[in-house]
């Protein structure tokens, strides 16, 4: 026991001493976690709109200021020839092209029926799927208006309309950092746990201490834990800070759910990636190697996490190797707690694999990580 | 019973295309100053990573202080003191704070053993706040050795320790282990230095993982088969060539100022090659008999086997 605590005091000792490791355990991941949120939203607006109008009557004005109004769209070109249009699409300076016929108006007063041409651009799909989703509603929206005027006399409806009002749960205003920050959160708790906990074993590898280690009587758990005990007090200090600092004074996020449950499912959930690091330790002999090594795993769970996109709508194999990845756990655990506010029954498969994780990789590390050679 | 003893270690890397130690059999009596001398890759650090059980010979039985290096390696790392040839030392922290950590893991305090590191602890005492990677090589050295023996080891192993530090800290080096092994201590050591070998009660000449002879560096000395003389001329490559050259020259080797020669064995061989070497215009020729050092008889065996 007096060794452990030896060998931890020796640990604190180095991790404060070192300068440039400090900033990256206590600064990078605040500045990560204040910029991330706010940049990464994926909310689509600005999208550039060329409009061809080749009517220009007070119905065809009208409808373009409509879409101007909406605050999605950004007018970047006015004209009456198509061609002209599409060399925009060319420039990539426009997203989408609306094409207004020359008897927009006349015709839909006349014969009640007129059509309208739209092109997107689909080099950005996301852009290009959201953005004529939302002409499209706004053409519905000014559809429904001209209706409206055409027909005021009648009191009812005479084709019966569904009318769909959604409410959102559990995020209200969709405000977007109240999904990215507890994500964001557990990637960068990942980060440090692995890359810290794994470079810092193969330092000593590569300075030679280990092997003075490895001939005194320090038994292999007591260095082992020496190792990952540091660096989940240092965890768990980041999610705090992450946590209650930024997301609650920067964000506004207060948990829906017991603070108990998410710091329980931490506590394994830092056992489970410290194995990792420790895993990737005994395969490397260089910090190089290892920095490579963990880069490599951490880029795969960070993508196939769901952080960015929903792990739900990846294809059948791509969700298997995500259900691989701890993170993709942790972050389901993270958003269910804070933001639905779930309770243990609701993220009891989550702890059951991450246990699974914790084992595997930490026996794996230690079977791997021999004192003799 | 020995402190260290070897009995046909063999070990090989690449899945046996480099055989670093090949049979290797030695023993080292307790209280000894034994020396592995051998060059570069010779397989002394191979050696000394068995020993300390940090590598598994292939074959072969080897224990310190009558344990096995195999299965009581626990035991072991408890009564050995390992300085490996690389510092390797935590280099961010303190000379203190090492020499504190290194007696914490042993399960001692540096105070309980004070009196064995006092005299070469001082000398670093006054930067004992200073972290060990600032320290300069010959301090380092001493740090790394008071780390090394803070358990008071009952045996002390040593692997290349003076190689890359500076004549006098060498000089130095060599009177700590003298009075270290006055407090009872077995002491081996490994150097590529061969005038070193002479600080040393007993050495083993090792080569390409081939003991070559074992014995004091007298007896060592005693065996040189030859008489041994040494020369001198004014253009010395010249005269290495020319020596070479000549039927009844056994060996010619370069020695600093002087190249040394044996003769196959012929009494009067000194006498005709003189002859010739005047013939062939040497200038400022000078000639004596020598009693080999311990490189000499290094060469000689390496050339026999």
């Amino acid at each position: 026991m007096r060794t452990l605590l030896f060998l931890l005091q020796k640990e604190f000792r180095q991790i404060f001493r070192n300068k440039a490791i400090l900033p990256v355990i206590f600064v990078m991941p605040m500045i990560q976690l204040i910029v991330l949120p706010l940049a990464a939203d994926f909310e689509i607006d600005n999208i550039n709109i060329s409009i061809v109008d080749h009517d220009h009557s007070s119905l065809s004005r009208q409808l373009v200021d409509k879409i101007a109004a909406s605050g999605y769209f950004v007018l970047s070109d006015y004209g009456n020839s198509y061609s002209q249009a599409f060399q925009q699409f060319e420039r990539d300076r426009s997203d989408l092209i609306l094409e207004i016929p020359s008897d927009f108006e006349r015709k839909l007063v006349r014969e009640n029926e007129n059509s309208l041409f739209i092109a997107v651009n689909a080099i950005n799909g996301v852009k290009a799927t959201v953005g004529s989703s939302y002409l499209g509603r706004i053409i519905n929206d000014f559809n429904a208006d001209l209706r409206l005027k055409f027909n005021p006399a009648q009191g009812l409806n005479p084709v019966p309309v569904i009318e769909v009002s959604p409410i959102n749960r559990f995020n209200p205003s969709l405000n977007y950092p109240f999904f990215m920050v507890p994500g964001i959160l557990v990637s960068l708790v990942t980060m440090v746990a692995v890359y810290l906990c794994s470079l810092n074993i193969v330092k000593e590898k590569e300075i030679g201490t280990i092997e003075q280690i490895n001939v005194t009587p320090v038994k292999k758990y007591h260095f082992i834990l020496g190792k990952l005990i540091p660096f989940w007090v240092i965890g768990v200090f980041i999610f705090s800070v992450g946590l209650f600092g930024i997301g609650r004074l920067v964000y506004g996020i207060v948990p829906a759910g017991s603070i108990l449950l998410l710091y329980s499912f931490l506590a394994l959930y830092l056992v489970a990636v410290l194995g990792l690091g420790l895993l990737i330790s005994t395969y490397s002999e260089t910090q190089q190697q290892a920095m490579s090594l963990a880069f490599f795993c951490i880029m795969i769970f960070m993508l196939m996490s769901g952080l960015f996109t929903p792990v739900d709508s990846m294809p059948t194999w791509a969700i298997a190797i995500a259900r691989c990845s701890p993170v993709t756990y942790f972050i389901e655990v993270m958003r269910m707690v804070v933001l639905k506010g779930s309770g243990f029954a609701d993220i009891r498969y989550h702890f059951l694999m991450i246990l699974g994780f914790a084992v595997l990789f930490n026996s794996f590390a230690v079977w791997n990580y021999r004192k003799v050679g | 019973m020995p402190a260290v003893e070897l009995q046909s270690i063999s070990k090989t890397y690449n899945n046996g295309e480099l055989k670093a130690v090949n049979e290797v059999s030695f023993s080292v009596k307790k209280g000894e100053l034994f020396g592995l001398i051998g060059p570069d890759g010779a397989g002394k650090t191979s050696i000394f990573r068995i020993l300390t059980t940090l590598l598994l010979p292939e074959q072969g039985q080897a224990s310190v202080v009558g344990y096995d290096v195999v299965k009581d390696y626990k035991e072991i790392r408890k009564k050995v003191g390992y300085m490996p040839g690389k510092f390797s030392l935590y280099q961010d922290l303190s000379v203190q704070e090492n020499l504190e950590f290194f007696a914490t893991v042993f399960g001692t305090t540096i105070e309980a053993n004070y009196d064995l590191i006092r005299d070469i602890y001082i000398q670093i005492e006054p930067f004992r706040h200073r972290r060990a990677g600032k320290l300069s090589g010959g301090m380092k050295q001493k740090l790394a050795l008071c780390c090394a023996l803070i358990h008071r080891p009952e045996v002390l192993l040593l692997d290349e320790p003076t190689t890359g530090v500076d004549t006098v800290s060498r000089k130095e080096f060599w009177e700590m282990l003298k009075r270290l092994k006055q407090e009872g201590i077995t002491i081996l050591v490994s150097t590529p230095y061969m005038d070193e070998a002479t600080l040393c009660e007993r050495i083993a000449l090792i080569e390409t993982g081939n003991i070559l002879s074992i014995d004091t560096p007298e007896g060592i000395i005693r065996q040189f088969p030859k008489l041994l003389y040494a020369i001198k001329a004014a253009r010395m490559s010249q005269l290495l060539r020319d020596i070479r050259q000549y039927p009844e020259v056994d060996s010619c080797h370069a020695f600093g100022e002087f190249h040394h020669i044996t003769f196959r064995q012929n009494e009067d061989a000194l006498a005709k090659l003189l002859g010739h070497l005047q013939n062939l215009q040497h200038q400022g020729l000078e000639i004596k008999a020598i009693t080999p050092t311990i490189e000499d008889c290094f060469i000689n065996l390496l050339a026999k086997a």
